[in-house]
């Protein structure tokens, strides 16, 4: 069975309350190498998000869903993280419009339109240290899933573990965009906090469809 | 009607500040601050962007000038959202912020299109384009003398002012330069270039070596000569 618009309203809800979980957590992976504000600065956005879920139509798809994520993020996370995952879930809306229930080939597809928001956005390429360490391998893993003949949240799980293995191998890098940029190999060691919350996004997505 | 400037920065204070700034430098601009998020604190603001690009808008376009990496983004996501026919007439200058925005304020003065705000703006990045076809004038050391090769006016004035051609002298140097249907240049450098003659250094009692060409050119030397003579207005060293 596809995921359907209440799919993406528990995906929401699961979100904001990950992000309000690991709020700290990000905020300790991003002091060292980042300005320390993105679990914080995701969190904020989140809980608006939650806030206007109500406003949603009954019968919002998931692109709607996506849609109302990426206009609150981009008008509330004042860091980085605003920008780049408003242009990805803005791209993932697009990828999917009109759809009321996403089968496997969609999942692929707004997983890669996001991803290529997020390139897009960033100018990063992988390796560079950031979340584009994650969203590669979880792309590539949901294809591969697709590929396998899996159902919808056996690929979702397949895009949250590459995502988590992603986040981890951020960690011997030397970052070349963003803040920790300026560390050169100072930030050797410290993981990316964009790729642990894209890590922690797409495990939330897969939880909730597996329910 | 002139080309806008919109200041983004992680900080209303710092946004505010290069207004201030670059407005001293050249009055009768619209430069807007979008700094801060939207409860105060630091960082960039997605709707701040979107209100400051209309507010700097006239129609004649807007150069958007931004500090740290995710204004740069906030920046280019607000673009994606401005109607076609608005976006085709917004640049976001790779530059950095006070001296992109001192430089493309005075350009944006003195009357200067969307593409030459946006090149004054980018000026200032250090990876300039070679000066385009301004000679050296070095033909004559005589004060106010006029003369030198066929078609170029020249002249070398000694500067009287306590602080030389640095930053506001330089604008207004900039601003008259711009008056005249003529290519002037300063120690060989583009007149019209504010951070260029800034880069020169040219403190007083040091020699201002100018040429002029175009049919205007000997009005825009003898103005410019007066200018550097009156001492800007300051008080004279030597006073």
């Amino acid at each position: 069975m596809g995921l359907t618009g209440e799919w993406a309203r528990d995906w929401v809800t699961d979100s904001a309350e990950v992000i309000a979980q690991n709020r700290v957590a990000l905020i300790t992976l991003d002091r060292p190498i980042g300005d320390g504000d993105h679990g914080e600065n995701l969190d904020r956005g989140f809980q608006q998000v939650l806030a206007k879920l109500d406003g949603l139509a009954p019968d919002a798809t998931p692109a709607d869903v996506f849609k109302l994520v990426a206009m609150t993020l981009i008008s509330t996370v004042g860091g980085a993280a605003g920008p780049l995952y408003g242009t990805a879930y803005l791209k993932a809306a697009g990828a999917v419009t009109g759809a009321p229930e996403l089968d496997g080939a969609a999942i692929v597809a707004w997983l890669t339109a996001a991803r290529d928001g997020i390139v897009l956005r960033g100018k990063a390429e992988s390796g560079e240290k950031t979340m584009i360490d994650a969203w590669t391998p979880a792309v590539d893993a949901a294809a591969g899933a697709l590929a396998d003949g899996r159902t919808e949240p056996e690929i979702l799980d397949a895009a949250a573990t590459a995502a988590e293995a992603g986040a981890l191998a951020t960690e011997p890098l030397v970052a070349r965009k963003g803040r920790a940029s300026y560390l050169g190999e100072r930030a050797i060691g410290h993981r990316d906090p964009g790729a642990q919350s894209t890590a922690l996004l797409l495990r939330s997505a897969a939880d909730v469809a597996a329910r | 009607m002139t080309v806008g400037l919109v200041i983004v920065s992680h900080s209303s204070r710092i946004a505010e500040g290069v207004v201030e700034l670059a407005a001293q430098m050249a009055g009768g601009t619209r430069i807007v601050a979008a700094g801060g998020t939207d409860d105060g604190g630091i960082g960039t603001s997605f709707d701040a962007v979107i209100a400051a690009i209309a507010a700097a808008d006239d129609g004649s376009g807007v150069v958007v000038l931004c500090d740290l990496g995710s204004a740069i983004l906030t920046a280019e996501t607000a673009l994606e959202f401005l109607d076609d026919g608005v976006r085709a007439r917004v640049l976001i200058a790779d530059a950095p912020l006070v001296e992109g925005a001192v430089a493309a304020a005075v350009a944006a003065g003195t009357g200067g299109g969307l593409d030459e705000v946006f090149a004054a703006a980018e000026s200032a990045n250090g990876r300039m384009r070679p000066d385009p076809g301004t000679e050296h004038a070095g033909a004559g050391t005589a004060t106010s003398a006029a003369g030198g090769q066929a078609g170029t006016v020249t002249a070398t004035v000694t500067l009287v002012n306590a602080d030389g051609l640095h930053a506001r002298p330089a604008s207004e140097f900039v601003k008259l330069a711009s008056d005249f249907d003529a290519t002037v240049s300063v120690n060989g450098v583009d007149a019209k270039s504010l951070l260029r003659i800034m880069a020169l250094g040219l403190g007083p009692g040091r020699a201002a070596e100018l040429a002029a060409s175009g049919p205007e050119a000997n009005a825009a030397i003898a103005a410019l000569v007066g200018l550097i003579e009156s001492g800007f207005g300051e008080k004279p060293t030597t006073a």
